[in-house]
């Protein structure tokens, strides 16, 4: 099990970080995440074998969220 | 303000200008339309896109959806001006909210601006300065007079002055010489500092209290869960509301298609729940970040609410209500001075380590190097007996006392009762106790005027002991003579009286009563610089041990939830109340755009109160403090 913290770049409304957030929970392997609207972070608990592939599929899924929003690596 | 911000802004004039130049063109005729048409590509165009990509990717109650939805409805019912505009405010409400957003989080860093950002470390007769993290324990560092101490250490050489403020909120200097621990995140005031590091990075304060309010989010208050459950709700509600407005009236009551589309759109544009859904959390945010600038560190918003509403607070007694420290009292010499007795007590004791013995000599305050002091011999469990200039003297308990044959009666008075006898005669004895820190009951009826209902005093010491304690105090319940695990069996008590409503707090030193901190609603750990255990079993941390902290925490909690339920209320009630009157047809376009952005505007700016603590409060209770 890996926690890592990663900081969110042009996360700009608070509905779209709780669609984000409810999103990457539903991903294989993820045991916990939590977006931060306000300190623009995104904490991720995961499986360590999981944790590249989903920390690709969050970063895909910020994307199709919110346009601009990236998960800065 | 970012480039996209600044972007946004010139978007917004051109648009802007494109409106009012609509406004001067002739009623109703084409070149007006266009102009206002051209208003709301400008404005617009971006929001229209990402509602189509969102379309694609299954979002149906996306807010660009719904904004192009009723945006578009309106411009096919002719209303350009209204589509315009419904964009352009929601516009400036979006670039309104991402600055205030942006500012408050500036803000609370600032407040919590205790991270280091390099460290001077001395590798091989250099010195390099390098990111804190990779910094060894054992390495030297080297810290100039003004810069953070950036990791926990022991100084090894220079002599300065350390200012605690960013760690506690009150800037009270420390002196550090060779051999003190020193804490991170303290700024160098005067001399030159040498440093041993004795912590790695992520070990040290500095990380432990970062790591601690970067994680206040996730523990989230009763009020912030029910907001993004009920805006998980809110959105496709109205939006049915919506889509049956638009159907039923024109279906079945024979009303017109026009009008009737006109009202749905209405409730289109109130559709969006952020102004609940951003100002909520941003409140509680902003309460953790004004205390935390005051050193008192809370855990998540859920401990504000829950300190909001305390009922019953459990005091422990030492280090808590008294100050932990021992000091001399009382004097009652019999047949000689107060200061005669006491200098006897301190040279029999003078070679001697025991905290009652250093308390005594405190008080005396001066060396015993003229006096000739012969014979001294430590009586473990009784005290000390020594020749003194020729006289033989013994100082120590009653048990002491009555072997040499001294019957003495204890002193009605509350501490450690000292004994002490010359040439076999009793010359009177001295009190050494704990005492009762001076904010302590000011800062008890401050509570109780908050609205704590019962305060109690848990100890381990003797209920005689315990009862001169409250006398002085506004204590309305004590529970003496506990033994650790008592405690939690006596807060489960506590708490099986406390009503459903009201909360029990517990504060202790944070030594020791860790079951007791967890198993309180809300456990708070006072005096807690550089103790990670504390740190790391409360709730609520109070980074020193003034007991006026916890009145400020409580200010703090009470008027954060104040602000919630404003939020709540005024976000809330004004879009029921838009809605409403939109389905009559009393509101129009204008009103759902103040309802939608201009809330979400009204909300963050509320919400930014939190993050102010009114010094005014401070100060009152201060002098409360002071006059006692």
């Amino acid at each position: 099990m890996m926690k890592k913290t990663y900081k969110l770049e042009n996360l700009e409304c608070a509905v779209c970080g709780q669609m984000i957030e409810d999103a990457i929970r539903k991903l294989d392997g993820v045991q916990e995440v939590h977006v931060s609207f306000i300190s623009q972070r995104l904490t991720l608990v995961a499986e360590d074998a999981a944790f590249e592939g989903v920390l690709q599929a969050a970063q895909k899924i910020c994307r199709k969220t919110e346009p601009d929003c990236r998960i800065v690596l | 303000m970012t480039s996209k911000q600044k972007k946004m802004l010139i978007r917004i004039s051109a648009a802007a200008l494109s409106m009012a130049a609509a406004l001067f063109l002739p009623e109703g005729e084409l070149p007006q339309a266009v102009s206002f048409l051209a208003a709301y590509v400008i404005i617009g165009w971006d929001v229209v896109y990402q509602a189509v990509r969102g379309l694609f990717c299954g979002r149906i109650f996306d807010e660009h959806f719904l904004m192009s939805l009723a945006t578009i409805g309106a411009i096919c019912t002719r209303q350009y001006a209204e589509a315009a505009a419904v964009m352009l405010f929601y516009q400036v409400g979006e670039l309104f909210q991402g600055y205030a957003v942006g500012r408050s989080r500036k803000s609370i860093a600032a407040l919590m601006d205790i991270r280091p950002a390099f460290a001077n470390v001395e590798r091989g007769g250099e010195i390099l300065a390098v990111e804190p993290e990779e910094v060894a324990v054992g390495e030297r560092i080297l810290v100039r007079p003004g810069e953070k101490i950036p990791l926990d250490g022991l100084v090894c050489a220079g002599v300065s002055v350390v200012d605690t403020a960013a760690l506690t909120g009150e800037s009270v200097p420390r002196e550090v010489a060779p051999g003190d621990e020193i804490i991170s995140g303290c700024v160098n005031r005067s001399g030159l500092l040498h440093i041993e590091v004795t912590k790695a990075f992520s070990e040290s304060t500095v990380s432990k209290i970062l790591e601690l309010v970067e994680n206040a989010e996730s523990k989230k208050a009763r009020a912030e869960s029910f907001i993004s459950r009920f805006a998980r709700y809110y959105t496709p509600c109205v939006v049915l509301g919506a889509l049956l407005l638009f159907l039923l009236p024109p279906l079945f009551f024979g009303g017109a298609w026009d009008m009737w589309m006109n009202r749905a759109l209405i409730f289109l544009v109130i559709s969006c729940p952020c102004a609940l859904v951003i100002s909520v959390p941003l409140s509680f945010f902003g309460g953790i970040g004004c205390a935390s600038g005051r050193g008192i560190l809370v855990k998540g918003g859920v401990y504000l609410e829950q300190l909001a509403k305390a009922e019953v607070i459990v005091l422990d007694k030492t280090g808590t209500l008294t100050k932990g420290s021992f000091s001399v009292t009382e004097i009652f010499p019999v047949g000689m001075k107060k200061s005669e007795l006491l200098e006897l007590a301190a040279l029999a004791e003078s070679h001697s380590n025991h905290p009652v013995a250093l308390s005594i000599l405190k008080a005396w305050g001066k060396k015993a190097e003229s006096v000739q002091i012969k014979g001294l011999q430590e009586l473990p469990g009784r005290g000390v007996q020594a020749e003194i200039e020729g006289k033989a003297v013994c100082v120590g308990n009653r048990r002491l006392m009555e072997e040499i044959g001294i019957f003495c009666a204890e002193p009605e008075a509350y501490g450690t009762v000292v004994h002490v006898a010359t040439e076999g005669r009793y010359a009177g004895c001295l009190v050494v106790s704990d005492e009762v820190k001076p904010e302590a009951a000011a800062a008890l009826s401050a509570l109780k005027k908050q609205g704590v209902k019962t305060t109690v005093m848990f100890t381990g010491d003797v209920q005689k002991v315990a009862e001169k304690v409250t006398k002085t105090l506004p204590i309305d319940r004590v529970c003496a003579e506990l033994l650790p695990t008592d405690k939690v069996a006596g807060v489960e008590r506590l708490l099986q009286e406390t009503s459903s409503r009201g909360t029990l707090i517990f504060v202790g030193d944070g030594i020791n009563d860790a079951p007791v901190l967890t198993r309180a609603d809300v456990g708070i750990a006072m005096g807690a610089m550089g103790q990670d255990a504390a740190i790391e079993a409360a709730d609520i941390v109070l980074m020193d041990d003034s007991l006026l902290k916890i009145t400020q925490a409580m200010h703090i909690a009470r008027r954060t939830m104040r602000i919630v339920w404003q939020n709540i209320v005024l976000a809330l009630g004004l879009k029921v109340v838009v809605l409403l009157l939109g389905a009559i047809g009393l509101a129009g376009m204008w009103a759902a755009v103040f309802a939608d952005v201009g809330v979400s505007v009204l909300a963050i700016s509320n919400a930014m109160r939190a993050l102010r603590f009114k010094e005014h409060n401070e100060r009152t209770e201060a002098q409360g403090s002071a006059d006692l």
